[in-house]
């Protein structure tokens, strides 16, 4: 339906009779500097945000694969982010944490003697990716920490029995062994944030730096733009970048479940 | 899983391993601090919240009470959340009214090319809602359904049930073949087999998935924002998005409706962090 509306050149209101443009929204698409700043936007957002997430949540892991006092309380607190609606996140952190003045952030800035910085305004992209690393690092720690807990014991002795430092076991054996997590953990990650559209809603509402392709689909049509043909042009576009994303990600889950008999 | 872990441990009970420890306390401390401080704000005082940092102050529930009464012409609390009960609760329903089956005949008794049928599912979720939106837009317009629950209870179960098929499968995947066996020469019939044998086992999974299409639907904006945005099918993420207001203070308001807001699925979520991470990785961890 939507690949049929977009080749037409149709507005809701006012309301306009369906033409048929053929292939004119999607020269529009190629050419239109916004949807290009979109896509842009997009795409940097979610490969920052899934490079820090996956960085920060190994390093955690890490920290976290130890005995410790408190270990499952302090896995619950660095869950909690992960579990909190994305609105809520967005707009917590836009006005409790980055505002200028009364952000928690700001104050602590203050304390050291940096000025204080209007983070969602004047950084909005990097502000709101900061947001998702907050929310998507758990979710990586998670998956991570489980894919340590797997590892074979008996095989990690016999690499101290043998000798190898403890820099060299890391590297050798227990970084390959967590490949297939980190793969799972990026995949996932990319599927969801791509689609981002909760946190850019409630702190810029989509500024020139910070508007996304989800974002700008929404401004384009029920958001008050009312071109349904020119945006589905666009989620046509989306849906054709994401098969591509698909495939590569099918091919990483099909990969995890060699090996399990049917 | 980690206190049978016998590995070795590097460095604890050592210094090194004691400032690892507080290391790992601070991260945890950190990244729940906008969260604690959330609910903290939500007992301020609006001038107590519109003002430099504050740990200490005398605490008050004036806001939680204000933001759940009524105003008369804009959403109420108490709509929201029965806009959102329902919206979540049939949803979840009906996504285990098909996922239970549909689990069942991919892992227990497969059925042919279940791997085919199980990426066919999963890859309905790679598609962005954002490429559906305006088709979905237009036919709920055409049924008369836009800021309806109804849109909502369908969109949510359309959205978790890739997720919860490929979760229960794994908790069924698990089900020993050799019980179903026993049961099978014990005379048990189909049914049989699947209430005392089966669903006692994966019981605890069934609760996990759920619980989890919970969660997505609950915490759901997107939809809801575009689909359903008054009152009449408005859930609880829009209605926190409607205390911020462009006159007066706002911050303790906020604080408060978002607190409530998020309240049920953290407390939820805290209780099967386990079996849901699972859930999350489609299954795929053990």
């Amino acid at each position: 339906m939507s690949l049929y509306y977009s080749f037409t050149k149709w507005t809701v209101t006012p309301p306009t009779p369906r033409t048929w443009t053929g292939i004119g929204n999607y020269t529009d698409a190629f050419t239109n500097i916004f949807f290009r700043r979109a896509a842009v936007t997009s795409i940097v957002m979610t490969v920052t945000a899934v490079v820090l997430s996956v960085l920060l949540g190994t390093l955690i892991a890490l920290l976290l694969d130890r005995k410790f006092f408190g270990q499952g309380f302090v896995r619950t607190l660095i869950l909690t982010p992960f579990l909190i609606m994305p609105v809520v996140a967005g707009l917590v952190w836009k006005n409790q944490m980055f505002s200028a003045a009364f952000g928690v952030l700001n104050w602590v800035l203050n304390q050291v003697g940096i000025e204080s910085i209007e983070f969602a305004t004047k950084y909005p992209r990097w502000a709101i990716v900061g947001v998702l690393v907050w929310q998507w690092t758990p979710f990586m720690m998670l998956i991570i920490l489980a894919g340590l807990q797997g590892q074979s014991s008996s095989v990690l002795e016999a690499a101290k029995v043998d000798g190898a430092s403890p820099r060299a076991t890391f590297f050798q054996i227990t970084l390959p062994h967590l490949r297939p997590y980190i793969e799972l953990g990026v995949l996932l990650g990319s599927i969801y944030l791509i689609q981002v559209f909760d946190h850019i809603f409630v702190m810029t509402g989509g500024g020139p730096q910070s508007t996304n392709i989800p974002l700008f689909v929404y401004q384009r049509s029920i958001g008050g733009g009312w071109r349904f043909g020119s945006a589905s042009a666009f989620s046509i576009v989306v849906v054709v970048a994401t098969i591509i994303l698909a495939t590569f990600g099918l091919r990483v889950l099909s990969g995890l479940l060699e090996g399990e008999e049917a | 899983m980690s206190q049978g872990k016998t590995g070795p441990v590097v460095g604890q009970r050592t210094i090194g391993g004691y400032l690892l420890s507080l290391l790992a306390w601070v991260v945890g401390l950190l990244f729940f601090f906008p969260v604690f401080w959330m609910v903290l704000s939500g007992f301020k005082t609006e001038p107590d919240a519109n003002g430099p940092p504050k740990m200490f102050f005398e605490p008050t529930t004036e806001q939680f009470s204000e933001v759940t009464s009524a105003t008369s012409g804009l959403l109420s609390a108490g709509q929201a959340f029965a806009n959102s009960f329902w919206a979540v609760s049939v949803s979840t329903i009906a996504v285990m009214i098909l996922a239970i089956p549909a689990a069942y005949s991919l892992s227990i008794k497969p059925i042919g090319k279940w791997k085919d049928v199980l990426f066919f599912f999963i890859s309905t979720k790679f598609l962005p809602i954002v490429a559906a939106i305006l088709p979905l837009w237009i036919i709920a317009k055409e049924l008369g359904w836009l800021n309806t629950r109804i849109v909502l209870m369908v969109l949510y179960t359309a959205m978790n049930l890739p997720l919860a098929i490929w979760m229960l499968r794994s908790f069924f995947a698990e089900v020993p073949k050799e019980l179903i066996e026993a049961a099978q020469i014990d005379g048990a019939k189909l049914w049989g087999q699947i209430t005392s044998v089966i669903l006692p086992i994966v019981a605890p999974g069934i609760a996990a998935t759920a619980l989890l299409c919970v969660i997505f639907a609950w915490n759901e904006f997107f939809l809801a924002v575009q689909l359903s945005p008054s009152s009449g099918g408005a859930t609880v993420p829009i209605w926190v998005t409607g205390n911020v207001t462009s006159r007066g203070n706002f911050l303790a308001k906020l604080s408060a409706a978002s607190t409530l807001a998020t309240l049920p699925v953290i407390i939820a979520g805290w209780l099967a962090q386990k079996r849901m991470i699972r859930g999350l990785a489609m299954g795929a961890i053990k």
